[in-house]
């Protein structure tokens, strides 16, 4: 039998992954649409209107199930950690509350946009859409402000297991508040627009000539690359900032198990934790001291500054590094590329080894969110607060977490099965639609 | 400030009870009236139903942010009816949207309905045991004794699901009245109105089936809100709207029904508030959690009092126009 707080765990774990990816889709589809919309109403082409319209189709179905997940979280929070509630709502709730009116605003002016376009003027309801787009950004910035606080908490004195001199504004705004923001807001970009990009080259390899499809890659990429070729620079603020305030996270996403001066890059290789050591890694001498603190010979803390038993699960961290950044150099790549395309040799927009490749490329963003976040949360156990309370001693008292976490796990599975089918059904229908749009009208 | 904050939080869970209680509802009285409703009830919700969830939402916010330890308690001794509140908030979302979205119109959608129409009457009773076991009194301090006592009795009781029972007849009964102004022809009018009309009666029967299951429990629910003239005011009041409705139905007036019908389901609410202030929950120790021992710091609350304000005049006008829009408006031509 698994035991309780394993389950928590999971179900936490698997609520997370889950929302993720809506969240990502929620925070990017309003700024595509409102780019498509825009189109439409400078060009009168009607490639652009029914993109729009198509994509607005997707984007109620993908809300729709974001929401109610989000809400399942918030509710998750308590049903599974309530000491951590306890402690943490009066700490972090402010960015909480501050985003439910984000939320609110999200949802009326969706409703506006998708049910609207007969019923209000054009500028209200483009108005409507970069209003969608607005709140989704500022939504997801709010949260992860309450996550970073996790990471880095302040704005309040730990005194015998109480909480006091409690200051909203200084938690919300914490030392890893900007980095975590700033890279998670580029990463829904990165993610989305490159999945974006790859269905309608799916589409497009089918069909050459259908203007639809090669309007949406467009809109898409133009997005999918400024991210992308952002995204390991602030990946890169975000390190500097982690070697800094959680220095054994960055020791186990390192795999440094030993403090060095200079420290070495490895790239790759299967870190054992019984005889601290890595294997068949690559090592590049001085880089990691470069990398963390911007000095080729400075000290980078190892594993061996934190006791055995405040270690978090190494090889987990590690593997989800390695994904994330080489995702992360994958999509930077095709972004450099679409860029250098775009100014000169167009026609290698329409070549097929393009078109292919970003097919290939369509869940690379996603894989590299998951695993960031992995290497976020896993990387900071055993903490729920890193530093001040222990995840075991958060978790609920309740026995059997196992069958709430059974429960929601085939929820989300029977809802992912369900999204996935519908969309390809919503994708293929729009293709049907829009084949007439083959030549430019 | 804990008091404003407080107020806040009533009328968001009033006004979900209201606006999202109408949605669920409409799931029920598909239910019941079968097929002919869909239609009607599927464009009556899609624009609005994304923006009421977000009351519940707000609703939860402030208990987490405000009043920590509320949470804390009510997630932790309520964990399996709020799981289950929550698994029927996903299959009623989800499926209402596929269903609204799915472009193909086949076999599937029967499954979607079958999972709306459920959920919309399984979620609805279990928020109304949660809001049963809150008054009842019978949530522990502190784990103790078995599984069942810590974890399943504060909720599993004759009580509770009378409760549960009534809120989820509140919440249809609101749906056939609002459903009246969303017909447009006769037929389905006439179909609505008598679906209200019966549940109505069990309404009224359930309300009743609340108080006598409180004396068999020896809560005293009877006697705490006679002794509450606010309380006694609002169900004066309820019960005085009564006859005023049926003539505003037969009249077909749809706005002024279903401003009736809100007056009376505000009363209900209010009256309930009323006998349960300050306490937001009863424990079995004989000790509550009122909102003056459960709040959160000075700092927090004048902070979250801020976040309020700030909100209520954003989502305010914004939510009055989403109204006007999709209410009041009609398609412009093409
Ligand atoms: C498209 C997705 C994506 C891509 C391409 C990258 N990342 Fe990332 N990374 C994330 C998406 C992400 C994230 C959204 O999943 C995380 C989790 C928490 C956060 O703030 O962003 C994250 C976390 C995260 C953290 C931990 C932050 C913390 O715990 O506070 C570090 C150090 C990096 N990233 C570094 C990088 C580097 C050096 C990259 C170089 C290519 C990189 N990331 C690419
Ligand atoms: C990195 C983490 C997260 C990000 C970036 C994020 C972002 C978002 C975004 C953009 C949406 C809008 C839904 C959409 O457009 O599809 C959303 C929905 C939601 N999220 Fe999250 N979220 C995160 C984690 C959380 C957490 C931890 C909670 C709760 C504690 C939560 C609660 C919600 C709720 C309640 C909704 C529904 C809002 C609505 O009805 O409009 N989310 N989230
Ligand atoms: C959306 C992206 C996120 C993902 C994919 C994610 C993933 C995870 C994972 C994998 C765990 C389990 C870690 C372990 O036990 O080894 C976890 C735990 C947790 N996360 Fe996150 N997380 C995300 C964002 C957030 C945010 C925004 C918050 C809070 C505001 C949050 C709060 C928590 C809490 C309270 C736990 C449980 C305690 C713990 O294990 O530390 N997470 N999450």
């Amino acid at each position: 039998m698994m035991d309780d707080f394993l389950a928590a765990r999971l179900q936490m774990t698997v609520s997370f992954v889950f929302h993720i990816v809506f969240a990502c889709i929620g925070m990017t589809m309003p700024w595509l649409m409102f780019v498509a919309e825009l189109k439409w109403i400078k060009t009168g082409r009607k490639v652009y209107l029914e993109l729009s319209k198509a994509w607005a189709r997707g984007v109620a179905i993908f809300f729709a199930v974001g929401a109610v997940s989000g809400t399942v979280l918030s509710f998750e929070l308590g049903l599974l950690w309530p000491k951590f509630m306890e402690h943490a709502g009066a700490i972090i709730g402010m960015p909480f509350s501050w985003e439910g009116t984000a939320f609110f605003l999200e949802a009326i002016a969706l409703g506006v946009f998708l049910y609207g376009r007969n019923r209000v003027s054009n500028r209200i309801h483009l108005f409507s859409g970069l209003l969608v787009g607005i709140a989704g950004v500022v939504s997801g910035i709010f949260v992860v402000a309450a996550n970073a606080w996790m990471n880095s908490p302040s704005g309040f004195d730990w005194v015998n297991g109480q909480a006091i001199n409690i200051d909203p504004v200084k938690a919300m705004f914490n030392r890893a508040w900007f980095q975590e923001a700033l890279h998670m807001t580029i990463a829904a970009f990165a993610s989305t627009s490159f999945a974006v990009a790859g269905v309608h080259a799916f589409m497009l390899l089918r069909h050459k000539e259908n203007e639809f499809h090669r309007g949406a890659i467009h809109i898409a990429l133009l997005f999918g690359a400024v991210a992308a070729i952002l995204q390991p620079l602030s990946g890169d603020i975000s390190a500097k900032n982690v070697a800094k305030l959680q220095p054994a996270k960055l020791a186990a996403m390192e795999s440094l198990f030993k403090t060095s001066e200079p420290a070495a890059l490895v790239i790759g290789g299967i870190p054992d934790e019984e005889k601290e050591e890595v294997k068949y890694g690559i090592h590049i001498p001085h880089l990691l001291s470069f990398l963390a603190h911007g000095d080729p010979n400075a000290e980078v803390e190892g594993l061996d500054k934190t006791s055995k038993e405040d270690w978090p699960p190494v090889a987990i961290v590690h593997f989800a590094f390695q994904i994330m950044v080489f995702m992360g150099m994958l999509m930077m790549g095709a972004g450099i590329l679409f860029l250098i395309f775009k100014f000169k040799w167009k026609e290698n927009l329409d070549k097929i080894w393009w078109l292919k490749l970003l097919v290939w490329l369509t869940p690379v963003g996603f894989i590299a969110v998951e695993a960031g976040w992995i290497v976020t949360e896993v990387g900071r156990q055993p903490w729920i607060i890193y530093g001040i309370m222990k995840t075991k001693d958060a978790v609920t008292p309740m026995p059997g977490v196992q069958y709430p976490f059974y429960l929601i796990t085939l929820v989300y599975l029977l809802l992912t099965f369900l999204v996935v089918w519908l969309m390809r059904r919503q994708i293929l229908a729009v293709h049907s639609n829009t084949q007439n749009l083959i030549t430019h009208d | 400030m804990t008091e404003f904050i407080v107020f806040v939080l009533a009328v968001a869970i009033l006004l979900y009870v209201l606006l999202g209680g109408a949605d669920f509802g409409a799931g029920i009285v598909e239910l019941v009236s079968g097929r002919r409703g869909m239609d009607t009830i599927s464009k009556a919700i899609a624009p609005v139903w994304e923006a009421n969830h977000v009351w519940l939402i707000l609703a939860v916010v402030i208990i987490f942010n405000g009043f920590p330890r509320v949470f804390a308690t009510l997630t932790t001794y309520l964990h399996i009816p709020v799981l289950i509140v929550l698994v029927g908030i996903i299959f009623r979302g989800t499926a209402f949207t596929f269903r609204y979205y799915d472009t193909a119109n086949d076999k599937t959608h029967k499954y979607y309905t079958q999972f709306f129409r459920i959920s919309s009457l399984l979620t609805p009773f279990f928020l109304g045991v949660t809001l049963g076991a809150i008054m009842m009194g019978r949530i522990p301090p502190h784990v103790e004794g078995t599984f069942y006592n810590s974890f399943v009795q504060p909720w599993c009781n004759l009580f509770a699901f009378t409760t549960g029972i009534f809120l989820t007849l509140l919440f249809a009964w609101l749906a056939a009245i609002y459903l009246l102004g969303e017909s447009n022809d006769k037929q389905s009018y006439l179909t609505f109105a008598k679906t209200a009309r019966i549940l109505f009666v069990l309404l009224i029967a359930s309300g009743l089936g609340v108080f006598m299951a409180s004396e068999l429990h020896e809560l005293n629910f009877f006697s705490r809100f006679i002794h509450s003239p606010v309380a006694i005011t609002c169900v004066v009041i309820a019960t005085a709207v009564i006859p005023f409705l049926w003539q505003q139905i037969k009249r077909q007036n749809i706005l002024l029904s279903r401003f009736l019908a809100g007056l009376q389901t505000a009363c209900i609410l209010t009256g309930w508030f009323a006998i349960q202030f300050p306490v937001m929950v009863y424990l079995a120790d004989g000790s509550h959690l009122t909102i003056w021992n459960s709040q959160a710091p000075e700092r927090t609350m004048t902070l979250l009092v801020y976040a309020l304000i700030a909100g209520i005049l954003l989502i305010f006008p914004a939510f009055a126009y989403l109204f006007k829009v999709f209410k009041f408006r009609q398609d412009k031509q093409q």
